[in-house]
């Protein structure tokens, strides 16, 4: 199929250049972080390094690395490298205080990250003559934001439907002929389940394409998807700490995402040491953010395990490829699209009266996570009516929802019931074999 | 004058049940009156035993959660009617019973039925006033 590209001389850039391009980047984001935000400025110190060690990539492996901790003790403003006055937006993740991430964005930030997702729409076909179908939450989470803006910089038609009420959403789908849409891929198994239950076949469904993340999901899921829709469905990757989506996106290959590199530069350490690992290994993915100007991470530890590639692609693109994350090196759970880490639910647990004793079981039923918690149940808890059983279950599965921004189903069970290991309580049980 | 109860906490599996009766058997617990409330998840079991101090220890042994509560039994006559008479009386006095189960003695041309109400003493003189004869623990181990 002929190729676009949104931004082909940076998408088909030699590698060479984009080393160059890179190499200038990151000597001026290194000043810029360190002239603005005085956390990592102690971090570069104390590990003896100055701004003027770093003369091209290949001085990046000197550079401190940023955990998920350091956001957690920067919070909300310490990593903040532009005044307030200068942003426009912020976007952040679900969860406590201590685990949500708070971005920031200047307007040029917004554009960058915008251009990323525009680059990911054209590569799925996308163009002016689409009708695009945003379906993706709206609000703090970045899904919706992020994909809603690149569809307005490549020119199509947008629908801005956020998630949810899927009547209307085949409603205007249908009405309107959507060509693309944009979801976590169990919302759009779901759609598809619902159009084909309403006797849709593949080929009365308008839509071509779909590019959806946000959430792992396995080739069959993708294939099944596939063929319920009728479409080509494109995979595309993003955190919330480096922009949101668009870090990387799918060509029509489908074989990997590329790696908005020219934003993002991608490294693979091994987890345990640090070390910088030789492209093709597998490792944890580290993302250095080149261009932004509010949230600027650098070596910025993203814990999901990867393996990069610089295969030439059949698209034409020279962007370095990811696979798809095999995992992760943090207990941290992707449920419906949402980062839920057992932490969370400890302290939902605990503030409600109960002891930490519980389990997380995550199965994956009609492409559709299922989520439940099971709490063992205290003596002093315990009384001999249903009623006050039951609506214990509920209101502690309303905190969690409270807590995570989704529903899971708590289980109160007997004490010592929850499965241990070696003594140690199995505190997450993931059937869903998404790798 | 409340009789006691002894409450078993049992998930909804199968085997749970016999695995409580059986730790009582062995232990020579004499099972009165046995009712069971569930959910699709879990099952609470309400027992009448002759020794329900010896079930919650041999129970707690073993793991169970175990509540004992008191609850209001009371001797009505084993013919129609008689349980519509009690909840009448209860009714009138505006008792709300959050369950009960009955049952029916070897050696009495009597039924027992068994209330869990909020108020016990309320409840306990209200069937009273009402002409009804309230069983003691003393009348369970008779049994």
């Amino acid at each position: 199929m002929a190729q676009n590209y949104y931004q082909k001389e940076i998408e088909t850039m030699p590698v060479e250049e984009m080393k160059k391009l890179q190499s200038e980047k990151l000597v001026k984001q290194v000043k810029h972080v360190y002239e603005n935000v005085p956390y990592y400025k102690n971090l570069m110190d104390e590990k003896g390094v100055k701004p003027e060690d770093i003369n091209g990539i290949e001085d990046l492996h000197k550079l401190p690395f940023l955990t998920k901790a350091d956001l957690r003790d920067a919070y909300p403003y310490g990593l903040l490298a532009k005044p307030l006055e200068d942003c426009v937006r912020i976007q952040s993740t679900s969860g406590t205080t201590g685990r949500r991430v708070v971005a920031f964005y200047t307007q040029k930030d917004v554009d960058l990250w915008e251009d990323c997702c525009a680059r990911a729409i054209v590569a799925a076909g996308g163009s002016n003559k689409d009708v695009c179908q945003v379906a993706y939450g709206y609000g703090l989470f970045t899904g919706g934001p992020g994909l809603n803006g690149g569809s307005h910089k490549v020119g199509c038609l947008t629908l801005p439907m956020s998630s949810g009420n899927t009547e209307r959403q085949i409603q205007f789908m249908t009405d309107l002929s959507a060509t693309i849409l944009c979801c976590t891929p169990s919302y759009a198994a779901y759609i598809g389940e619902t159009l084909k239950e309403q006797g849709y076949k593949p080929e009365d469904i308008p839509l071509k394409a779909g590019i959806f993340g946000a959430e792992p999901w396995t080739e069959e899921m993708r294939r099944e998807i596939e063929k319920t829709l009728g479409i080509k469905a494109y995979d595309i990757y993003g955190l919330t700490e480096t922009t949101g989506p668009g870090v990387s996106f799918e060509c029509s290959e489908q074989t990997g995402m590329h790696i908005n590199e020219d934003h993002f530069l991608a490294e693979i350490i091994d987890p345990d040491t640090g070390e910088v690992l030789p492209e093709g290994e597998k490792g944890e993915l580290v993302f250095t953010s080149l261009d932004k100007e509010a949230f600027p991470l650098l070596r910025y530890r993203t814990r999901d395990i990867c393996v990069l590639s610089r295969k030439k692609c059949s698209c034409g693109r020279t962007l370095i490829k990811m696979a798809k994350p095999m995992g992760r090196t943090d207990d941290m759970l992707i449920i419906r699209g949402v980062n839920v880490f057992p932490s969370q639910i400890e302290t939902v647990l605990l503030n409600e009266g109960y002891q930490p004793n519980y389990q997380i079981v995550v199965d994956r039923l009609n492409n559709t996570d299922t989520f439940e918690v099971n709490v063992e149940l205290s003596p002093e808890q315990f009384t001999d009516k249903v009623s006050n059983v039951l609506a214990m279950e509920k209101s502690l599965a309303n905190a969690m929802k409270t807590m995570l921004g989704i529903n899971p189903t708590v289980h109160l069970v007997a004490p010592k019931t929850i499965a241990r290991s070696e003594g140690k309580a199995v505190r997450v049980v993931d059937k869903r074999k998404l790798i | 004058m409340a009789i006691k109860q002894l409450t078993v906490f049992v998930q909804n599996r199968k085997g749970t049940i016999v695995a409580v009766t059986d730790i009582l058997a062995k232990n020579n617990i004499n099972i009165r009156a046995l009712s069971i409330a569930e959910t699709e998840d879990f099952g609470i079991l309400r027992l009448i035993v002759n020794d329900e101090k010896a079930a919650e220890k041999v129970l707690e042994e073993q793991g169970y959660l175990i509540k004992v509560v008191d609850v209001v039994g009371v001797k009505i006559g084993d013919e129609p009617g008689k349980l519509t008479s009690a909840l009448d009386v209860l009714d009138k006095a505006d008792i709300n019973v959050e369950y009960l189960y009955a049952f029916m003695t070897r050696t009495e041309k009597h039924a027992y039925v068994v209330f869990r109400v909020e108020d016990n003493s309320v409840a306990e003189s209200v069937l009273v006033n009402g002409g009804f004869k309230l069983i003691t623990e003393a009348d369970i181990n008779k049994l």
